[in-house]
């Protein structure tokens, strides 16, 4: 077992020497593979991240929302709805759901205007999100003015922040009573945005929704089950968000097993030769080279992907943030929890140590079996 | 070929290979080990993290609930990105044939499970 040992780490340090003498080329080598690795488990993490606090945090949405469309977009859906809708067996409430979006022209903004359905402010105050708050350069006690829909001016005075642990859900919120909400959108008080429905029973909710379809046929349904599927899908490795990135770092990856496929340089193709003329095996030089490969790879490896957890949870995913930032004016300021297991880890190492290892070691096989004369000659 | 001596690739354990008493495959095992065990406590405070989240996660959850809220404030650049789970069936593909996308959250979004509703 030492002798083994030793051999191994004899042919290591070999290996090590060998990368040295190339060490412009494999640094630079190293660099774009580990920056490769870094952007994949940047996805990776931010992703899973993502994904596991839409679930947890979306099961508190409603359970059953119904909307009205005509001609195909999102309508105004009488309250009326409502008083057909309880009647409905497995329903239990049916309440009337308000927002809607607020263009702030001096700012170039979007703000979406709610009223919540418990506890929403008194008449005349408002409650910020914490983006809508620093976006508005505003405090609590301090008049925000709104422009209404018949072009009137509504001072609200703000009466809380919502907390910056929030931000994830409620960045942009304006939170307002029904009164000023109806004010500020000149939305009847027959009317409302959409119908929230509680069906307690989960197993009953499928099919309330489809009896709704058949009662309400200008209306859908949106169950919370489709909202979590919804995000599930977003945040999956077959989501916009993953394939976008994930097509640049698989191509480049193409490109490095490519150049290491395609063949040897001039210069290891002769050391090869001198090896196998001292004595060394096709064996020995195979076992060199995978040495050299797994170095380059283990070190890219391990160093993207802790630069990469660095990134995602301690510095908020800075460079990810900016993609996903988009033109938004309103973006939130959140800290992701961390959602990585050895299992995501393995696959990671799967996906970039193995394929780079294999592509190493092919060509080099090749060329050792050669008689070595041949080697040096070519 | 065949009646070349074998040739030990052995180095003598005696001759440094990086400067004196350190050999290179040292440097590099305890690099490597280094990074491994950091990779490690990385997972620990992953699960730990989570742990401790739960407070906050739950508090979130309620101010979903407490709002009648349905989805996260990530894209806040086009409704149909704001609100994906309650985005229009026609809004992915924009509003007029051969429209070119204008939101750069619009490739970052898949479009939503309710689609085909």
């Amino acid at each position: 077992m030492g002798a083994w040992t030793e051999r191994q780490r004899s042919i290591l340090d070999f290996a090590l020497s060998s990368l040295l003498r190339r060490a412009g080329k494999n640094v630079a080598l190293l660099a774009v593979y580990a920056a490769v690795v870094f952007l994949l488990a940047s996805t990776m993490f931010l992703l899973s991240a993502l994904r596991r606090e839409a679930a947890l945090v979306l099961a508190g949405a409603p359970d059953l929302i119904v909307q009205r469309l005509v001609a195909g977009r999102m309508d105004l859906v009488p309250v009326a709805y409502a008083g057909r809708l309880r009647g409905i067996r497995g329903v239990s409430s049916v309440r009337p759901r308000l927002w809607g979006y607020h263009y702030d022209p001096a700012r170039k903004a979007t703000f979406t205007l709610m009223v919540p359905l418990e506890g929403p402010p008194q008449e005349g105050t408002v409650v910020l999100g914490g983006a809508a708050a620093r976006l508005k350069g505003t405090a609590v006690g301090r008049q925000i003015p709104l422009q209404t829909h018949a072009g009137s001016t509504l001072n609200l005075r703000v009466a809380w922040i919502l907390s910056s642990e929030s931000e994830l859900v409620a960045a942009d919120l304006l939170l307002l009573s029904e009164t000023d909400f109806r004010a500020i959108t000149g939305i009847p008080t027959e009317s409302a945005t959409d119908l929230v429905l509680t069906v307690p029973n989960e197993r009953e909710r499928g099919t309330v929704a489809a009896k709704i379809a058949r009662e309400l046929p200008d209306t859908r349904g949106v169950l919370r089950a489709d909202v979590l599927r919804t995000y599930d899908a977003v945040f999956s490795w077959r989501g916009g968000m993953a394939t976008l990135l994930l097509t640049g770092t698989l191509f480049a990856f193409v490109i490095f097993a490519w150049d290491r496929a395609s063949g040897l340089s001039a210069q290891e193709r002769r050391e090869i030769g001198v090896l196998k003329a001292v004595g060394w095996e096709t064996s020995d030089i195979v076992l060199l080279k995978t040495w050299e490969g797994a170095a380059v790879s283990l070190t890219a490896f391990l160093a993207g992907t802790l630069l990469a957890y660095a990134h995602v949870f301690f510095a908020s995913g800075t460079l990810l943030a900016r993609v996903m930032k988009g033109w938004s004016v309103l973006y939130p300021d959140f800290r992701l929890v961390p959602a990585v297991d050895p299992y995501q880890v393995g696959t990671l190492m799967v996906l970039t140590v193995l394929p780079y290892a294999a592509a190493t070691v092919v060509p080099v096989w090749r060329a050792a079996t050669v008689d070595p004369d041949a080697v040096m000659r070519a | 070929m065949s009646n070349r001596p074998p040739v030990s690739i052995v180095e003598p354990a005696s001759r440094p290979a990086a400067g004196p008493g350190v050999r290179k495959s040292s440097v590099f095992l305890g690099a490597t080990l280094l990074q491994t065990a950091l990779l490690g406590l990385c997972l620990v405070h992953a699960r730990y993290a989570g742990k401790e989240s739960r407070p906050a996660v739950a508090r979130r959850a309620a101010t979903v609930r407490a709002l009648g809220l349905t989805d996260l404030c990530l894209f806040t650049d086009a409704a149909y990105t704001r609100h994906l789970a309650l985005a229009d069936g026609h809004a992915p593909f924009q509003e007029h044939p051969a429209c070119l996308e204008h939101f750069p959250a619009g490739s970052l979004a898949s479009p939503p499970a309710t689609l085909g509703r």
